[in-house]
């Protein structure tokens, strides 16, 4: 909604660290539209976040996640968490509209105060949709909550890499949706710290299970340690050596989320994996690898902004054009793009 | 970056008929809003609360019951206790002709009953957002 007059990244922040709710909306709000408040939002929160532990839920369409996420979300409450929500669904590339329709899944978590939904449209955004959810999560994390659930569907790359940016994620499969594993294609097994095989009261559940594990006892070279979501290292920095050596070994529950049967398991797995994190040293070292690959990504999208606000449309069209009709190629282009700009 | 108006699509109520407010949804995704849909047997609190998580502009309510003389007061005080007084309140479903005069005076925006085009709604919503929206 429009911003009232009245609203400052002062008033906001003060309200959504005493626990205004609508502060807390209306800070989300800034964040996605990108409006004026957006950064120096950020930038007042960033330093009140980093205590909540971020869990990624992904997964095919159907798997039922939203359910999962409602069961995780119930049990985390009877333990004494708050949590926060993110459910993150595409916008059609179309019209720019979106469907939002996973709180339909999770009505059991209404009128309780130590729990906030926030649905997420991806939207084109500019700096990538694992940024724009990343910077939501921020909010959510400064707001005080103790464990953040972000839900995403598991299909797309940019899907994948909004559940990489968690702390533990947990890749979500279900017997009977044509394929033994979804995940083979998808290639989001290597995201995985836990899988959960949903619908598990189905026929093909337990080979299921099976083609997770055999594919998990396979190709991982013992000689590497297995890092944070199951990954070998993928950047040179921090160096290989400084890397924990501690292993995580993905355990795979049944659930039947709908019964609310093996979530109190997958609740234990999540918090077992949280303390593996800390106590290995991997939490501190995968923070600091996202901090370069933040830092990294923003800097990118600055520089595009900076030369693009600078070149004149004509110019660029020209360009374009002429990479179109092969007339120069891309990598040409955008040098020549560049040095206009410093000259 | 454009602002993106968000619509809640909700029922309140006990009828399960949930066709039409799927329909109204799906057209207000089409026309590029993010519809955020929750459902049947919404309560009024659950209303307000997702209005209030949600930051939404509109709050559509379906309602083929026939109790919308008395769940339209109901989720407004609710809208009122979250501070989301201000959000763009529409009614469809089966509303009788006399009552839709009331349910404005209420504080309705606007009632679409059955065979409205979809699009209309959504010509709607465009056109209050756009006349209630600050002046920069």
């Amino acid at each position: 909604m429009p911003a009232p007059r009245t609203e400052t990244v002062e008033t906001l922040v003060t309200g959504l660290r005493a626990g205004d709710r609508r502060a807390l909306a209306r800070a989300i709000s800034h964040i996605e539209d990108g409006t004026p408040l957006a950064r120096p939002l950020l930038a007042a929160l960033y330093s009140q976040a980093g205590r909540a532990h971020l869990i990624g839920v992904t997964g095919a369409p159907g798997t039922g996640k939203s359910t999962l996420v409602n069961g995780l979300a119930l049990a985390y409450r009877r333990r004494g968490y708050t949590v926060g929500i993110v459910a993150v669904d595409p916008t059609s590339p179309f019209t720019g509209g979106a469907l939002l329709g996973d709180r339909v899944r999770m009505r059991d978590l209404a009128g309780d105060p130590g729990i906030f939904i926030r649905s997420m449209a991806t939207r084109g955004s500019l700096g990538g949709l694992a940024q724009a959810t990343a910077d939501v999560v921020i909010v959510l994390d400064a707001a005080g909550f103790d464990r953040i659930l972000i839900e995403t569907v598991g299909v797309g790359q940019s899907e994948v890499e909004i559940a990489s940016t968690a702390h533990t994620t947990i890749v979500v499969e279900a017997p009977g949706l044509g394929d033994e594993v979804q995940a083979i294609k998808a290639g989001v097994l290597e995201i995985a710290d836990i899988f959960a095989v949903n619908k598990a009261d189905r026929e093909g559940a337990d080979r299921t299970v099976t083609a997770l594990k055999m594919m998990l006892g396979q190709g991982v070279p013992d000689k590497y340690p297995i890092m944070h979501h199951g990954r070998l290292l993928p950047v040179t920095l921090p160096p290989l050596e400084a890397a924990p050596s501690a292993t995580w070994v993905p355990p795979i529950h049944k659930t039947i989320a709908i019964q609310n049967q093996g979530i109190g398991e997958l609740l234990d797995s999540i918090e077992a994996h949280r303390l593996y994190l800390e106590q290995s040293g991997t939490r501190q070292w995968r923070d600091r690898l996202r901090a370069a690959s933040e830092l990294r990504m923003i800097l990118r999208d600055i520089l595009l902004a900076r030369v693009l606000d600078r070149t004149p449309v004509e110019r660029l069209e020209r360009l374009v054009s002429a990479v179109a009709e092969r007339r120069l190629d891309p990598y040409t282009a955008a040098r020549q793009l560049l040095d206009a700009d410093r000259a | 970056m454009e602002r993106k108006i968000r619509v809640l699509v909700a029922k309140p109520g006990l009828d399960g008929h949930d066709r039409g407010a799927k329909v109204v949804a799906r057209a207000l995704r089409d026309a590029g809003f993010e519809v955020i849909y929750t459902g049947i047997r919404q309560t009024p609190e659950m209303i307000a609360e997702a209005a209030l998580q949600e930051d939404v502009d509109v709050v559509g309510l379906s309602i083929l019951s026939g109790a919308h003389m008395a769940l339209v007061p109901k989720v407004q005080e609710a809208l009122h206790r979250v501070g989301r007084e201000d959000v763009l309140l529409l009614v469809g479903g089966i509303i009788p002709d006399e009552d839709i005069p009331i349910l404005q005076q209420m504080g309705v925006k606007g009632v679409f009953g059955p065979g409205t085009p979809t699009s209309a709604i959504a010509e709607f919503i465009r056109r209050e957002l756009a006349a209630s929206e600050p002046v920069a």
